[in-house]
């Protein structure tokens, strides 16, 4: 099996798409050999689709799993015992949500990457950090919520971590000016997610008509943009608004989610998420699940070498993406960049049932 | 009841009986037939061009003459409809069946909006200028998700066609209505496709043709989740090249005509995935074609498999010894039987000799979705309506 320190050490954005896809081949295949020895359910699938091992000689020709799955399934590749923790996403109540199991290994791992990745846009140095949610969040950490592992996974980025808003989700005015007072003239990092900050921030601000001054800010956030698409907020809405009630200018999406976590794609200063080189994406076809050209919108798979504790180096998303290009976005980051569509639309089942909606 | 939309009639329905195959019903239906052809809609959805043509004249005459005319009949009064929400027209038939037995109707269109649907109500409206008795029979309504209303509809009524499947049926069933109300519940039901695969290396091309447009409306047109839509294709003399045959044809319609949405897809992987994981003491092995087309051979049966649906083309195949084998897992679950180079009666004589509780339907592959007076084991003529007897 490759040593992941080893990978570790490479830059995040040095490999030339050809380099990395050698590199990302030979580890995938291994970790699926591994996955495929330790997690019975995944030998099954495997088996359904006629993998051949010999066959795996790119990195388009590793087998996925839809994402969904982990909602189903307790999928994992250790034992009982070595589980250090399990991570769910964030589904509204009566939704099923994904479980992630991780052992110690996987779990530093992840973190390790995201700092990897992360302090590659924002510097090595600690900033003082304001975190635009409520501390509420991540009080139970029984159960790891994917907002609140963002958070905690955000927060090794900063010092003097302030929660902009109160337990209510109000925002907490008085706490983010003494934040502001102690750290004037500083560079501060802003965390939080997407719907959050317009709704509970933004908004607030612009209601109250009261200025704030975080022109020396870098905003990180990500969670989707679907509650915004409803509200007709575009990228360019949400940056230009923030900048308007703050003067925020530095803003980076970001897109991640709970069975990749540490394997985020940053978005650099021309619009860009990023991938690094410990994952990539991939763009398929609906029909076949043949490989999208260049430009063109497809259901987004994404490969990562983190995972070990459990089968999810390659997942089947339900996410639309497109992909922009190769080793030349303007920024100077090597490797794939592209675009998020949105998840995929909601099918119009025909049929005859489900026709009285249960109160 | 304020939030209860009125498309047609309104809360003063008249509820008198009238006779069954009533004369003025049956011209009504063959206007109705009529209007819905001349118009553009009867000509760009096939749904409507479907119920123009099964209520045309010579249709319900047909109909009409099969009944025993020696018998009285009334309508048993007032007949509520809870349609489902996502066939469009199939509420239109269910209204027709209760029109022919001579009741009132109050009619629960589907909640989503459908072109045909709009379009058939301008339509009957236009009709019913000249057939005022009708028309004060009838009301049409569309109301959110809403417990009260239809109890209070229920309440009314002296029969009740609930379609929609199980749940819906465990809801409406709970509400009370009159002693006498008859409810004709159309549950959830699981379908299969035999096949003799001798008949298919017989076919020509152009009755594959044929065949694999029947199949793919019997299946893709309704993303294969239709009750009546068949989800295990039974092989009799089974052969390899028979079933290469058979599938390339399916797969080449599928190709010309089905658009695979995105949603669709995934569902249709992630149920080959979780089949893998859970049904791998069923599964042989799994065979696709692109995304199009999904197979799954089994590799026993047993009563378990009614269990195993696909959606949006994902199939699962059996070869079968003989038609007992298929017989001994069958129960009352099981609805429609498609078939190609078998004959109907031959099957239905067997499902009497072994005394089958299932199987309600046996028609040839493309007929899977074609509803009419008899459905799901029910005679709806007769049940919706009441006999007069007299000595």
């Amino acid at each position: 099996m490759f040593n992941y320190q080893d990978i570790l050490n490479t830059e995040p954005f040095s490999l030339s798409q050809k380099d990395k896809n050698e590199l990302l081949c030979s580890c995938l295949k291994e970790l699926t050999e591994f996955h495929y020895k330790n997690c019975e359910s995944y030998k099954k699938i495997l088996d359904i689709l006629n993998i051949d091992f010999e066959d795996l000689t790119a990195v388009e020709k590793i087998p996925f799993i839809p994402v969904r799955l982990f909602k189903e399934y307790e999928l994992s590749s250790i034992k009982k015992d070595d589980i250090f923790k399990t991570m769910t996403s964030s589904g509204t109540s009566g939704q099923a949500v994904s479980k992630i199991f991780l052992d110690k290994e996987t779990a530093a791992n992840q973190q390790k990457t995201l700092v990897k990745i992360v302090s590659s846009f924002t510097g090595a140095a600690r900033m003082p950090m304001l975190i635009i949610d409520s501390p509420s969040v991540i009080k139970n950490r029984l159960m790891f919520s994917a907002r609140g592992a963002g958070i905690l996974g955000f927060s090794i980025f900063g010092a003097d971590r302030t929660y902009a808003l109160d337990d209510n989700m109000n925002i907490d005015i008085s706490a983010i000016e003494a934040f502001l007072e102690r750290h004037k003239g500083q560079k501060i990092l802003l965390f939080g997610f997407t719907f959050m900050i317009w709704q509970y921030f933004y908004k607030e601000l612009k209601k109250l008509n009261h200025k704030i001054d975080l022109s020396n800010g870098i905003l990180i956030h990500g969670g989707g943009w679907k509650k915004l698409v409803n509200e007709a907020v575009s990228k360019e809405d949400f940056k230009k608004s923030l900048n308007e009630v703050c003067g925020l200018k530095s803003v980076h999406d970001y897109y991640g989610m709970v069975e990749q976590t540490g394997c985020v794609y940053m978005e650099c200063e021309h619009g860009h998420l990023h991938a690094s080189v410990f994952s990539d994406v991939i763009t398929r076809r609906t029909k076949d699940f043949s490989l999208c050209e260049k430009g063109e919108k497809g259901i987004i798979q994404v490969v990562s070498l983190l995972p070990k504790s459990y089968p999810g180096h390659s997942l089947l998303t339900e996410d639309e993406g497109i992909i922009l290009g190769e080793d030349d976005c303007p920024c100077g980051r090597k490797g794939k960049y592209f675009e998020i569509k949105g998840r995929i639309k909601n099918a119009e089942i025909r049929g005859c049932s489900d026709t009285y909606e249960r109160r | 009841m304020n939030d209860v939309k009125y498309l047609i009639g309104n809360e003063n329905i008249t509820v008198s009986p009238l006779p069954t195959f009533s004369e003025e019903v049956c011209n009504f239906l063959n206007d109705l037939s009529k209007a819905i052809l001349q118009s553009p809609a009867g000509r760009l959805y096939p749904d409507l061009s479907a119920l123009a043509f099964w209520s045309r004249k010579g249709n319900i005459q047909k109909i009409k003459e099969i009944y025993n005319q020696q018998e009285i009949r009334l309508g048993r009064g007032l007949c509520f409809h809870i349609a489902p929400s996502n066939i469009p027209i199939n509420f239109a038939f269910s209204y027709l069946f209760s029109l022919l037995a001579g009741n009132a109707n109050i009619v629960r269109l589907p909640s989503k909006d459908f072109p045909q649907v709009n379009e058939l109500v301008s339509i009957m409206k236009s009709v019913f200028e000249n057939y005022s008795e009708i028309e004060k029979r009838t009301a049409f309504v569309k109301y959110g998700r809403n417990n009260e209303i239809t109890q209070s509809f229920s309440q009314k009524a002296d029969a009740r066609m609930i379609w929609g499947g199980d749940n819906t049926i465990a809801t409406v069933r709970q509400m009370s209505t009159k002693p006498r109300c008859v409810d004709i519940a159309f549950a959830d039901r699981y379908s299969v496709c035999i096949i003799d695969a001798n008949k298919i290396l017989e076919a020509d091309e152009k009755t594959m043709q044929r065949l694999g447009e029947n199949f793919y409306n019997d299946t893709y047109l309704m993303d294969q989740n239709a009750c009546s839509s068949p989800q295990l294709i039974y092989w009799l003399n089974d052969n390899d090249q028979a079933r290469e045959k058979f599938w390339n044809i399916v797969l080449k319609t599928a190709q010309q005509k089905y658009d695979l949405q995105d949603a669709i897809c995934v569902d249709k992987y992630t149920k080959l995935c979780e089949d893998a994981i859970d049904n791998t003491e069923f599964i042989k092995r799994t065979t696709n074609t692109g995304n199009l087309l999904y197979r799954s051979e089994l590799k026993k049966l047993s009563a378990y498999v009614e269990n195993l649906r696909g959606k949006g083309g994902y199939f699962y195949e059996y070869s079968l010894s003989d038609i007992e084998e298929f017989l001994k897992i069958v129960n009352e679950k099981y609805q429609t039987v498609t078939y190609f180079g078998i004959d109907a009666k031959k099957l239905a004589d067997i499902l009497l000799v072994h005394n089958i509780a299932g199987i309600d339907r046996i028609v040839p592959i493309g007929k899977a979705m074609d509803i009419d007076i008899i459905w799901d084991g029910h005679d709806l003529v007769r049940e919706l309506s009441r006999v007069i007897s007299y000595s």
